[in-house]
């Protein structure tokens, strides 16, 4: 009984953030100072009819809230609108880009987490200064560069996009792991744990990870964002067909129908994975 | 720890007053194009070599250090001023007021800002000049980036109110705006400020991705982002060892901000 209430609560709150997130995303591009410039008006072969409707095109845009509210009504009924600048359906472009996109990130995110995984648990097995010292200074530059300087970089050692994802995922993921498995070893527990001859394995497994399961599950939903984000430059620089080109290139056409829809998509796969890792980290689901 | 922290701020201080006091030595204008010199290498004339257009890369450079470092704490400031009224003014007052701020920030933290970023400045009109787009990207990274700080002051804020001193200047009758300017506020300090200089290396980074998209501060305006898509042109092959200089200054600002600010993550 607890568990449907809980999942029913957070799908209001999903539901409540995802169209807060597209009205926030569509109020911004519609007070944005050069909304309704289309380039195609500087064309100087058109003539004043066709100039006229192309203003005519976007002037249903500029009422934001019944805008919002039609496009939601149209998006219920599975319409997501047509790309002004690639002249296809939004769904199309969407069902087509999206597994790309997906399949990058979810391979970018696996790879940062075992990789990050990996490094902490060899800090924790080898109690080396040096080992951990390296792994935070590697870490460390990695968070001083751009998610574009990355792909950049990536690119001339012919890695594919999702190293890329992960390169900027992985210090932020192996930083707070890390800070957490060292804040947990320093608990009374584990101490007296240590003390008693509990091996290294015995006392990760037993009694670090129950302690950490919370935390770290907070953190898988938002490296999901992190990863989402990454995949922007990353899809935009390296020429990978996903949702983050399709993002950047409506972006640089000023396509409105696409940008909010992709908002509000970004926005709702943000927010379900933070929800969803709220729910399993709720420990009363257990207990039913 | 404490080594470390001085030899960051050092570092940044050194990077702050060369981009500065470099600016004012320089012999080249940054948008100047020497056209007999095109992605020229390193010489006496031009300590860094110049760009594809023939512009000199170090005057470039030291100019694009100074808008970012000018604009990003800027940026900072807007968003620790809405962080405040957003998060550390709710917090203190609590009640509905706490409710729906947490709510907001809530969904400032969920959205990937980068999205929204690209979307609002995607929509700049197209004759924007080179110092207003510099304006308004950072302006909009204020505007956009308070989620996190705003969070950390609530909470910060959420502990005052239920403090003891708080308590007793209540019970004595001391007005809410009062005990906030006066009480709150020297506490909420050493807050604000650490969140302002973690903010600045991420603004920097923001506009590092967003510039490289193509959507930063306009040609023929430097920034420190700006500067990095000279790497493109060493994907192709053309690009020299120099073109990689404000990658290096952007990786030693950054990381010397992060580790002269740095805090950990769990207490």
């Amino acid at each position: 009984m607890f568990l449907l209430r809980a999942v029913a609560y957070r799908l209001t709150v999903v539901a409540v953030t995802i169209v807060a997130g597209g009205l926030l995303a569509a109020t911004l591009a519609r007070y944005a100072p050069g909304f309704g410039t289309d380039e195609r008006q500087l064309d100087a072969r058109l003539n004043r009819d066709s100039l006229m409707a192309i203003r005519d095109a976007s002037s249903e845009e500029r009422n934001i809230a019944a805008y919002y509210t039609g496009a939601l009504r149209r998006m219920g009924h599975g319409d997501l609108g047509i790309s002004r600048s690639l002249q296809r359906p939004v769904r199309e472009l969407l069902v087509e880009r999206g597994a790309v996109t997906l399949k990058m990130v979810g391979a970018g995110l696996a790879l940062a987490w075992l990789f990050a995984a990996f490094l902490v648990v060899a800090a924790w097995w080898l109690h080396s200064a040096v080992v951990e010292t390296a792994c935070s200074m590697a870490g460390g530059l990695l968070l001083c560069l751009p998610a574009g300087a990355v792909a950049l970089l990536l690119i001339l050692l012919n890695l594919p996009g999702c190293v890329a994802v992960a390169a900027v995922v992985f210090p932020k993921v192996h930083r707070y792991l890390g800070e957490l498995v060292q804040a947990t070893a320093r608990m009374p527990h584990i101490v007296t744990g240590r003390a008693k001859g509990v091996s290294d394995a015995g006392i990760l497994l037993w009694h670090v990870v129950p302690v950490i399961r919370k935390e770290v599950l907070a953190l898988a939903g938002v490296s999901v964002g992190l990863a989402l984000s990454a995949a922007i430059p990353v899809e935009a620089l390296c020429g990978i067909p996903g949702v983050g080109q399709l993002a950047w290139r409506s972006a640089m056409a000023r396509d409105v129908p696409v940008l909010i829809t992709v908002s509000l998509l970004v926005v709702g796969f943000t927010v379900l994975a933070n929800s969803g890792a709220d729910l399993l980290a709720d420990e009363r689901r257990l207990v039913g | 720890m404490r080594t470390a922290r001085t030899i960051g701020l050092m570092l940044a201080s050194l990077i702050a007053l060369a981009s500065f006091g470099g600016s004012l030595l320089q012999r080249f204008d940054y948008s100047r194009q020497d056209r007999e010199q095109v992605s020229a290498g390193p010489s006496q004339e031009h300590w860094l070599g110049t760009d594809a257009l023939g512009r000199d890369r170090l005057a470039r450079l030291l100019h694009g250090t100074r808008v970012s470092l000018t604009l990003a704490p800027a940026a900072a400031g807007i968003a620790l001023l809405l962080a405040f009224l957003a998060g550390a003014t709710p917090g203190f007052v609590g009640g509905a007021s706490e409710r729906v701020a947490k709510i907001a920030i809530d969904l400032m933290l969920s959205v990937p800002w980068l999205f929204l970023l690209l979307m609002v400045r995607a929509m700049l009109p197209l004759n924007t000049s080179p110092a207003a787009s510099a304006a308004i990207t950072f302006l909009m990274l204020g505007l956009l980036g308070w989620g996190m700080p705003a969070r950390i002051l609530m909470a910060r804020a959420q502990r005052l109110r239920r403090s003891e001193f708080v308590v007793l200047a209540r019970a004595s009758g001391v007005s809410r705006w009062r005990l906030l300017c006066i009480h709150v506020m020297p506490n909420l300090r050493p807050v604000l400020l650490a969140q302002f200089w973690i903010a600045v290396p991420v603004f920097i980074l923001a506009e590092a991705n967003l510039s490289l998209l193509g959507l930063g501060v306009a040609e023929p305006l430097p920034s420190l982002g700006s500067l990095l898509q000279e790497l493109e042109t060493v994907l192709s092959f053309r690009g020299d060892a120099c073109s990689f200089a404000a990658l290096l200054v952007m990786m030693l600002m950054v990381g010397s901000l992060q580790i002269a600010f740095m805090k950990h993550e769990v207490s």
